[in-house]
C-alpha cells in the first residue's frame, strides 16, 4: 500500500496494477453474463464465455437416415446425405461409431465397420455409407463426431426471454410498481421534512428521533402484521389482498423514513436569511415551502428519487409478500428467482433475464451517478 | 396490460394530485378559519399564533399516518404476535422463543448470521478503504471507482445469478463454464460444487454481498479521506513517516467516525440479507440465515406467524444498539437547531 509518497516508479506502477486487479474482479462477473446472453445457447454450454471469440469444439452424436432411403448402386447398397441436414457451418475433425471412441477416425477417411460395411464422413458433414447387403431396420446408424463451430453471437436469447419466457411482461410489471412508488413519497416527505426543519412545534425533537429510529427498523418487522392487515382489508371489501395499490403504499411507507431524513438534513441546511426575509415580506410557511424550499431542494429530491427507484426496482422481499406470482403481477426480480428454480441449468435464459433486470438500474446509475453519490454521502455521513 | 399501464399512470396523477390538493387545501382552510389578514391587530396576532399551532401538524400529518400504519403499528404487533400461536390467536407465552433456541435450523441461522456480521462489514470497509486510497493516486481513478461502484445498482437476485454462473460446476475433466472452476481446473485443481460445500458455502454467498457493498464503503470513505487537511499529511511526510504509518496512524484515526458509519450501515444490511440466500441455496447445506428463515416460516405449511414474528424480533434486537447509537449521534448534531 503506497500512501502519500508514490515517488518511486515501482510504487506508482504497483498502484496501477493493484487498481487494475480490483477493477477486473469487480467487472468480470457482470461482463460474463453480458457476453453469455449474446452467445448461441449450444456454445454457452460447450465453452467458457471467456473463450467465446474462438471456435468452440464439442463432441456430439447424430443418427444417419433409416434404411428406407438407401439406393442400390454397382451391386452395393448406399446411404448418402449430410449429417447436419441443414448444412450448418460447422467443421468435423473426427468421427466414430462407438460412444467409447467417438473420434476414432479422422474426417474424410473411410472407416471399415466390419462385414464389408464402410462409412465415409467428410469435414462438411456429408457422408457415404455402403454395404454389400441391404440395410434394414428403421433406425439409422449412430455416429459420433467432434465438430468445431465458429463463434456465433445472436440476439435470439433476448427474443426468447422477452416474448416467450414472460420477462417482457414482468418488465412492465416492474415499471408499474416502481414509478408510482417513487413519485408518491416525494411530496409527502418534503412537506414533513420542511416542518421538521423550519417550523417550531412541541414534539418536534421526538418526531425526529422516531424517524431516525425507524431508519434502521428491519423490514422483517413489518411483514407479518401488514400481511394480516392486507388480508383483513381485502376480505372485508371482498377484493384480492395482493394488489398494485397495496405494494405502492407499502413501498411509500418503507421509503418515508429515509426520505424525510435525507430531505430534512438538506432543507435544514438552507440559509436562514432567505427564509427570514421571505417571512418578513409576509410569506406564509406554505408559500415559503412552495416558492423557495422546493426549487432549492431539487438536487436532494433527485437523489431520493434515484434511491427509491433503485430500491423498489431491485426489491424482492416486498414484492414476494405483497404481490401475486401470476403473469399479471410478478415483477422482474421475482420472475428471475422463479426462473432460477424452473430453468436452473439453462444459462442462455438465466444470463439474458438477469441482464434485462439489471439494465434499467445500470442506465439510471450511469446517467445520474452524481445525484446518487450526493444522496449517499448526505444520507449516511451525517448522523449515520 | 394496457389497463395496468393506464392504472399506474392514473395512480401517479391521483397520488400527486391528491397530495397537492391536500396540502394546498388544508393550508387554505387554516387561513380561512384563523384569518390573519384583514382583521384587527389583537385578533390577527391571536390567529397567527393558532395557525402556528395547527400548520406543522398539517405538514407532517400524512407522513405520520403512513409511518404509523406501515412501521410503528407493525413493530408493536410483531412483538405481540411473537407471544401467540401460529394463527395469531392463542397466547403461548415464551413457547416460540423456547422453540427457536431449541431448533437446529434456527441455531444454524444464528451462527451463520454471526459469521456474516463478522466478515462482510469488515471486508467491505477494509477493501473500500484500500480502493479509496489507491484510486486517489491515479489519473483514471474516477473511472475505476465508477466500475467498482457499479454493482451497487444491481439487485441481489441479479447479483446472485451473476455469481451462480461464476460458481457453476461441471464434472471433473469436463469443460468448465463457470470461471472459478475453470481457473482451478486450469491450474490442476479439482472443481468443486462451491455453494453446497458445508460451512465454506457461507463465504461464497458473502462474497456476493461484499462485491455489491464495497463500492458503497469506497465512495463514503473516499470523500472522508478528501476531508483530511493536506498540511497534516505533509507534516507527517516531513517528519519521516512511512506510507504505512501515515495510513494507520494519521488517515485512519481522522476518519474513524466515517468508518463507524459505514460499518454500522453494512451491519444492518447484513442482518436483513435475504435475497442472496433465497436465490443461491434457499438455506440448504447449512447456509440458512435469520431473514430467510423468517420468510420461510411466514409461508411454511400455511404460515406460522408466531414463529415468523419471533425471528423478526430477534433480528430487531440485534439492530437496537445501532438504533440507540444513531439517535444519540443525531441528537448531538441537531441539539442546537
Amino acid at each position: 500500500m503506497a500512501v502519500a509518497t508514490g515517488n518511486s516508479f515501482a510504487s506508482r506502477f504497483g498502484v496501477h496494477i493493484a487498481v487494475l486487479v480490483f477493477v477486473a474482479i469487480w467487472t468480470i462477473p457482470t461482463l460474463g453474463i453480458l457476453v453469455s446472453s449474446l452467445r448461441d445457447k449450444n456454445q454457452i454450454i460447450a465453452s467458457g464465455w471467456w473463450n467465446s471469440f474462438s471456435s468452440s469444439t464439442q463432441t456430439e452424436a447424430g443418427r444417419l437416415p433409416a434404411a428406407s432411403t438407401q439406393v442400390e448402386k454397382d451391386g452395393k447398397f448406399v446411404l448418402q446425405g449430410n449429417i447436419f441436414g441443414d448444412g450448418a457451418a460447422r467443421n468435423i475433425s473426427a468421427f466414430g461409431v462407438k460412444s467409447a471412441a467417438p473420434t476414432q477416425y479422422p474426417a474424410g477417411t473411410t472407416a471399415d465397420l466390419g462385414d464389408g460395411v464402410t462409412l465415409l464422413l467428410n469435414a462438411d458433414g456429408s457422408f457415404v455409407m455402403a454395404s454389400p447387403k441391404a440395410f434394414d431396420g428403421d433406425r439409422g446408424q449412430r455416429v459420433y463426431y467432434a465438430s468445431s463451430a465458429p463463434p456465433k453471437f445472436t440476439t435470439d436469447n433476448y427474443k426468447t426471454v422477452l416474448f416467450s419466457e414472460g420477462i417482457g411482461r414482468s418488465f412492465m410489471n416492474s415499471l408499474t410498481v416502481t414509478i408510482p412508488a417513487t413519485v408518491i413519497p416525494i411530496l409527502i416527505a418534503a412537506f414533513a421534512a420542511y416542518a421538521l426543519a423550519w417550523m417550531r412545534f412541541p414534539g418536534r425533537a421526538l418526531l425526529i428521533a422516531v424517524i431516525i429510529g425507524l431508519l434502521v427498523v428491519p423490514l422483517q418487522m413489518s411483514l407479518i402484521p401488514l400481511l394480516k392487515l392486507y388480508n383483513g382489508v381485502g376480505s372485508f371489501f371482498g377484493m384480492p389482498s395482493k394488489t398494485y395499490l397495496g405494494i405502492w403504499l407499502a413501498h411509500t411507507g418503507f421509503g418515508l423514513p429515509f426520505a424525510i431524513y435525507l430531505l430534512r438534513s438538506y432543507i435544514a441546511g438552507l440559509p436562514r436569511e432567505i427564509m427570514e426575509s421571505a417571512r418578513i415580506d409576509g410569506a406564509s410557511d406554505f408559500e415559503i415551502f412552495v416558492k423557495i424550499v422546493l426549487p432549492l431542494s431539487f438536487p436532494v429530491l433527485a437523489s431520493f428519487a434515484i434511491f427509491q427507484f433503485l430500491w423498489v426496482w431491485n426489491d424482492l422481499l416486498v414484492a414476494m409478500v405483497f404481490l401475486g406470482t401470476e403473469a399479471d403481477q410478478i415483477v422482474l426480480t421475482a420472475k428471475l428467482n422463479a426462473l432460477l428454480g424452473s430453468r436452473g441449468g439453462d444459462w442462455e435464459i438465466l444470463t439474458t433475464s438477469a441482464f434485462v433486470t439489471i439494465i434499467v438500474p445500470l442506465i439510471v446509475f450511469f446517467s445520474l451517478q452524481r445525484y446518487f453519490v450526493r444522496g449517499l454521502l448526505a444520507g449516511s455521513v451525517k448522523g449515520g | 396490460m394496457a389497463a395496468q399501464i393506464f392504472s399506474a399512470i392514473f395512480v401517479i396523477i391521483v397520488g400527486v394530485g391528491g397530495c397537492v390538493a391536500y396540502f394546498w387545501g388544508a393550508n387554505k382552510l387554516v387561513d380561512l378559519i384563523f384569518p390573519s389578514r384583514g382583521v384587527a391587530g389583537a385578533a390577527a396576532i391571536d390567529n397567527l399564533r393558532r395557525q402556528g399551532l395547527v400548520r406543522p401538524w398539517l405538514f407532517v400529518g400524512p407522513a405520520m399516518i403512513i409511518l404509523t400504519i406501515y412501521l410503528i403499528y407493525p413493530v408493536v404487533e410483531t412483538l405481540r404476535l411473537s407471544f401467540l400461536d401460529r394463527g395469531g390467536i392463542n397466547f403461548v407465552g415464551l413457547a416460540n422463543y423456547e422453540w427457536a433456541f431449541g431448533d437446529r435450523e434456527f441455531r444454524n441461522s444464528i451462527l451463520n448470521n454471526i459469521i456474516w456480521l463478522a466478515v462482510v462489514p469488515a471486508a467491505c470497509t477494509f477493501l473500500g478503504l484500500i480502493i479509496a486510497v489507491l484510486t486517489d493516486k491515479i489519473w483514471w481513478g474516477t473511472i475505476a471507482k465508477s466500475l467498482i461502484f457499479l454493482p451497487l445498482a444491481i439487485s441481489f437476485v441479479g447479483a446472485s445469478v451473476i455469481w451462480k454462473f461464476i460458481y457453476e460446476y461441471r464434472g471433473e475433466g469436463q469443460t468448465q463454464i463457470g470461471i472459478l472452476n475453470a481457473v482451478i481446473q486450469h491450474f490442476g485443481g479439482q472443481p468443486q460444487v462451491w455453494i453446497s460445500l458445508p460451512f465454506w458455502n457461507n463465504f461464497f454467498l458473502m462474497v456476493i454481498l461484499i462485491w455489491i457493498q464495497t463500492g458503497f464503503a469506497m465512495v463514503i470513505l473516499s470523500s472522508a479521506l478528501r476531508g483530511i487537511p493536506e498540511e497534516t499529511l505533509e507534516a507527517a511526510v516531513i517528519d519521516g513517516a512511512n506510507p504505512f504509518q501515515i495510513f494507520w496512524k494519521i488517515m485512519v484515526p481522522q476518519i474513524w467516525g466515517t468508518i463507524a458509519v459505514v460499518w454500522t450501515t453494512i451491519t444492518i444490511l447484513v442482518l436483513k440479507v435475504f435475497d442472496i440466500v433465497l436465490t443461491m441455496t434457499n438455506g440448504q447445506w447449512n447456509s440458512q440465515v435469520l431473514a430467510n428463515l423468517m420468510f420461510d416460516w411466514m409461508f411454511r405449511g400455511g404460515g406460522d406467524f408466531g414463529r415468523g414474528a419471533t425471528i423478526a424480533i430477534i433480528i430487531m434486537i440485534a439492530v437496537i444498539p445501532i438504533m440507540v447509537w444513531n439517535i444519540r449521534q443525531a441528537n448531538k448534531e441537531t441539539g442546537g437547531h
